[in-house]
């Protein structure tokens, strides 16, 4: 076991990243002109990265799965975007945001990057104003905040419902600019199946153009990875249909370390599952929980007769009704961090109590928010959700309760990054979701905007350049190269082999089936048999899916059968590894609960004497087990506590 | 519920395209429209049939990647929501459902019902910006912005670039897409200060593009998932007239160091 | 012309569009003299002066220009959109808009056809091209107007030519506005009523001579 070093500068956390800035090492602009940068994907991280490196004067190349840059799924989010600005004059400061995601992430992310998040989250609300986001605004005209996710300060930024969508517009029509200046091109249409290196360094990609079926090579100084989360390794979850962890997993077994894989959010508030062809979940903003109250019936026989619909939810009288979140947590009652709503959810539905016709939802219920401030308030706030809900469930939520259950969302884990955002192959970054680094074990409302662009925006411009300094006489590469030429073979072999199998089971079922496996055993709550069930069940369908898995049409055209095989081949082979981390890790924390490290309560139990750390995987072959790596965190600035809400 | 599906199947750009019809049976009322032709693709690739392409993503209505021309309509017969929002309850038990691409010179087709809409990114490439680089920009709350202009800001930006405005154009145009981001970036401060020059050159480029001109049937607005306005277009025909008319001309100015 | 930006094209089109919906106001205005049971001799008087007055001479060619222009540009925008979609849909589109507005270059035709058919009757008499039917003066356009009116096939097709009209201004008008850029929440719904009534007027008001002709025989 190696003890990795984060390369986290000296000097007090609050100064660290200043310190940092003013003593990087810089390139000369016309050098900058000289040098190319990989970036993967067009998120939030993705699209801010390439369009600031363009800016500075990269030549940067930009890749994207989809037929256009904006269609990244960082469009989706809706609640909003956190930044300590302070404007509502509520008490927020850099630290408290510091402070507030640290714990929030249940004492399992590294002090000095959370720090920096913090320190630069204000710029990013002055930049995306400054790109025309149409952020909320009170009547004076001023930025309106609201609190989000629990927080006891009003630090969250949001453009209605569609945050996401508009942060992720911002930096697509900057990245827009910089495509027509000549300094950013574009790939769309285009998955990234290899990382190539050339003496060590990460010196390019190998791509497949998703309409022809070329397998092209591509090289640069730099490489870097904002490729997005795993969180469909689930099959059902809320992320895109395309959104897949191929390109972090090809850097991964190229040399590059997969931290605390087993980190994965599940969300409290998304529409249940109706029923087997189901394929993919549809979040509701978190922001619901602010006026919703969350219950299940009391009595098991309310359960029987709300499931065969002999009387609705109104019908049950209040003193029946289980409102278990304020039972359980009085202090924060509905608004406690995602991770505990889910888990509660999970609790009531296992014990027997959950509603819906499948017995695994519970109540979201707006009749109290309704009656205390009116219909139309709570049309202006929450309209445009209860509409999307009322098209997917055709219930109106005005009349009847919602019907919640959590599901997959967000993957805290990701390639491990120096403080740098630099993987463990020197000149790999990785940015965004596709890192592990800011969220720890489970991440706060809000938070996950402000590091995919902190990342792109202002960390990774500065971060890069004191790696490409060194680079400056490094001439532009040949993609003739036989790292090129082995990597390219490599990926035409892969798909070529896959086709082969001919087998009688489509992708998708396989896709299903690793879902399942990994829901059941590696999801809200784990336990050691359970997990050691899954890693027997998950290598079956690794063989399996070697021989059996059938791909109609040919490679060199538009076959999107083809694409997804590539991706679940990667995912089956991340959920292994999910689970060995999820096994090793002996603890409960955050979004990780380990049956059985809980208190008397059921909360989660950490461990900090042995666990105050990140896992980080380190690939060894094909039919070898990954091998086990640790950074150790410090903590200089907070005291470890126990996380409570009550 | 069953349905007869006749969907356009086309192997490639150059190739020639035909109506298949298909059939799928015991799809559930609470199915997406995809997860219907989820369905059906299963049946295909397990009979060695060949799977119908078509272009898919968030499955949550914001991504805009959908865009399937469904009976006659964009996105089908809901208002007000993308096909991927689209649940088979809205057809009726037996229905006959026509799936088509999105047509348009400026889309060319890649295959089946997945369609190239590279020209609405190049339209943004022409000036869907604020030319503002990262650092260096003023506090966000220096520039109040009155609630209602950021508001009808907002409306215009809540464009997902789908193309159903192209699709649903008989002339297919896409004023309906530009005006959306033209208005979005005129009504507010920061968009202001380069509003003529943006006006003219999106305008410049989507002419070259190969869309039609607009008519103002309004077909646009009633089948924009996000329900945006047809103001926009005016707005844009106004900035685009008073920019034509009034702007300022670019000196070049040589600068020596 | 192919210069022209889209928009600009449109705003040509819709400027002159606006000057010859002006211009019909005034030619229904001396139509209507027609009604007057004074033998034609109001209608004659306004027709004289119409043909003689420099001003309106030199309105006269503005108004040429005017069509031209409309019908020039016209044809231009309607072969480019066509051009736009080059295969069409199996299922044609049935979205929630006016039908009607679909087809603007159709009663366009419909509108050029009989100003085609206006000029022989009228214009190129007048200026001398074609012969007046035997019997009828070279300005005698009331007893022209009367004779042609009296054939009940011509007043169908100059009632069917302006229920063609009406569609089109109907559309037209308010789609000017949208063009030039005067679309507003506080008063698109007026201008778009407006736009109806007049081009209802419009056609109601030419429609009433033949009418009356036909039924009246005064």
């Amino acid at each position: 076991m190696t003890r990795l070093n984060a390369r986290i500068p000296e000097g007090p956390v609050a100064s660290k990243w200043s310190d940092y800035k003013s003593s990087c090492k810089l390139v000369n602009p016309s050098n900058k002109r000289k040098l190319d940068i990989i970036v993967v994907g067009t998120g939030l991280a993705g699209a801010s990265a390439a369009a600031s490196l363009g800016e500075l004067g990269y030549k940067v190349k930009v890749f994207c799965y989809q037929d256009s840059p904006r269609r990244a799924h960082s469009i989706a989010a809706q609640g909003g975007i956190n930044a300590a600005k302070n404007y509502p004059n509520d008490g927020d400061s850099a630290f408290r945001l510091f402070y507030d995601t640290i714990k929030g992430g249940d004492y399992r992310a590294r002090e000095a990057n959370v720090y920096r998040l913090a320190q630069v989250s204000n710029q990013i609300i002055d930049l995306c104003v400054a790109q025309g986001v149409p952020f909320a605004r009170e009547y004076g005209g001023l930025l309106a905040n609201r609190s989000f996710g629990g927080a006891q300060v009003s630090r969250t930024f949001y453009a209605r419902g569609q945050t996401g969508q508009q942060l992720l517009l911002g930096a697509y029509s900057a990245l827009s600019r910089q495509i027509a200046l000549g300094n950013v091109t574009l790939f769309n249409r285009r998955d990234v199946l290899d990382t190539v290196l050339v003496d060590g360094k990460a010196r390019g990609i190998i791509t497949r153009n998703l309409v022809t079926g070329d397998i092209e090579r591509h090289a640069a100084h730099a490489v870097v990875l904002a490729s997005g989360g795993y969180g469909n390794v689930f099959f059902l979850s809320t992320n895109a249909m395309g959104s897949n962890v191929t390109p972090a997993w090809s850097a991964y077994k190229k040399g590059a370390m997969f931290a605390n894989p087993c980190f994965t959010q599940i969300h409290p508030t998304c529409i249940p599952v109706h029923g087997d062809t189901q394929s993919k979940l549809t979040l509701m903003s978190e922001s619901l929980r602010n006026d919703g109250r969350i219950w299940v019936p009391l009595k098991k026989k309310d359960v029987e007769k709300l499931r065969t619909q002999s009387i609705k939810p109104s019908d049950i009288p209040e003193e029946d009704r289980d409102y278990y979140l304020e039972r359980r947590y009085p202090a924060f009652g509905n608004l406690v961090p995602r991770d505990v709503a889910s888990r509660a959810a999970k609790e009531r539905c296992d014990a027997g109590f959950g509603v819906g016709s499948t017995g695994v939802a519970v109540y979201l219920d707006f009749a109290d928010a309704i009656k205390r401030k009116g219909h139309d308030t709570i049309d202006a706030l929450y309209g445009n959700l209860f509409q999307m809900y009322e098209q997917i469930v055709a219930e109106n939520p005005y009349e009847t309760p919602m019907m919640i259950y959590p599901a997959v969302h967000y993957t805290m884990g990701g390639l491990w990054v120096d403080y740098e955002l630099m993987t463990t192959i020197p000149g790999l970054f990785a940015i965004g979701e596709c890192n592990f680094s800011d969220h720890g074990a489970n991440r706060l409302g809000a938070s996950a905007l402000m590091q995919g662009l902190a990342d792109g925006y202002f960390v990774l411009p500065y971060t890069i350049g004191n790696y490409l300094a060194a680079e400056i006489h490094t001439p532009r590469f040949d993609t003739g190269a036989s790292e090129f030429t082995i990597a390219a073979q490599g990926v035409t072999d892969r798909l070529k082999k896959m086709k082969e199998s001919a087998g009688k089971e489509s992708v998708d079922s396989f896709h299903r089936r690793l879902g399942k496996i990994m829901w059941e055993y590696c999801g809200m709550a784990r336990n050691d048999a359970g997990l050691t069930e899954a890693l027997y069940q998950i290598t079956e369908l690794r063989h399996e899916y070697a021989r059996g898995v059938r791909i109609p049409g040919g490679f060199d055209e538009y076959n999107p059968e083809l694409e997804k095989a590539c991706r679940v081949a990667d995912f089956i082979e991340l959920g292994e590894l999910m689970v060995r981390d999820a096994q090793q890790r002996k603890e409960s924390c955050g979004g990780h609960f380990r049956e059985e490290y809980q208190t008397s309560e059921g909360e989660a139990l950490r461990n900090d004497e042995r666990f105050a750390s990140v896992s980080a995987w380190e690939y060894k072959g094909r039919e070898v087990a990954a091998s086990l790596n640790r950074e150790d965190l410090q903590f200089n600035e907070i005291k470890l506590s126990q996380r409570s809400y009550k | 519920m069953n349905f007869t599906l006749k969907i356009w199947r086309q192997k490639n750009v150059a190739a020639k395209g035909e109506l298949i019809a298909y059939d799928v049976s015991g799809i559930s009322p609470d199915s997406s429209f995809f997860e219907m032709l989820d369905t059906l693709n299963q049946k295909l690739i397990m009979t060695g049939g060949d799977p119908v392409a078509f272009d898919h993503d968030c499955r949550e209505g914001i991504c805009g990647t959908c865009s399937l021309y469904i009976n006659g309509r964009p996105h089908g017969p809901v208002k007000g929501v993308t096909t991927c929002q689209l649940h088979m309850r809205s057809f009726v038990d037996g229905d006959t459902i026509h799936i088509e691409p999105w047509r348009a010179k400026a889309f060319p087709i890649i295959r089946d019902l997945v369609v190239d809409r590279s020209a609405l990114d190049k339209i943004i490439q022409a000036g869907g910006y604020v030319s503002v680089n990262t650092g260096g920009v003023p506090d966000a709350n220096t520039i109040p912005i009155p609630k209602e202009k950021s508001e009808a800001a907002m409306d215009a930006a809540a464009c997902i670039g789908c193309g159903a405005c192209v699709a649903a154009c008989s002339n297919a145009a896409a004023m309906l897409f530009i005006g959306a981001k033209v208005s979005h970036l005129a009504l507010l401060p920061q968009g202001r200060v380069e509003a003529s020059k943006r006006v003219q050159k999106m305008v410049a480029c989507v002419d070259t593009l190969g869309f039609g001109n607009c008519s103002n049937t309004y077909a646009c607005e009633a089948e924009c998932p996000k329900g945006i306005s047809v103001v926009n277009i005016a707005r844009m025909n106004r900035e685009f007239i008073g920019a034509k008319l009034f702007s300022e001309k670019e000196k070049v100015v040589k600068v020596s160091f | 012309m192919f210069l022209y930006s889209s928009i600009t094209k449109k705003v040509l089109m819709a400027l002159a569009g606006l000057f010859l919906v002006t211009f019909l106001s005034v030619h229904l205005g001396i139509n209507l003299m027609l009604l007057k049971n004074d033998g034609g001799r109001l209608f004659t008087e306004a027709a004289t002066f119409m043909g003689t007055n420099a001003l309106i001479k030199v309105f006269e060619v503005v108004l040429f220009v005017g069509f031209l222009l409309h019908i020039i540009v016209g044809v231009l925008v309607s072969s480019q959109n066509k051009a736009a979609r080059p295969s069409p849909y199996a299922v044609s589109n049935s979205s929630d808009t006016s039908l009607l507005s679909k087809y603007m270059f159709h009663t366009g035709v419909i509108v050029f056809l009989f100003l085609l058919l206006h000029f022989f009757d009228f214009y190129f008499i007048k200026i001398g091209l074609v012969a007046p039917p035997p019997g009828v003066a070279i300005h005698d356009f009331y007893s022209r107007t009367l004779l042609l009116f009296s054939t009940p096939w011509y007043s169908l097709l100059y009632i069917f030519c302006f229920i063609a009209l009406g569609i089109h201004l109907n559309h037209a008008i308010q789609s000017a506005f949208q063009t030039l850029g005067w679309n507003h929440g506080k008063y698109m719904d007026a201008v778009k009523f407006l736009g109806s009534a007049y081009s209802l007027i419009i056609t109601a008001g030419f429609t009433l001579v033949p009418i009356c002709i036909l039924f009246l025989k005064h």
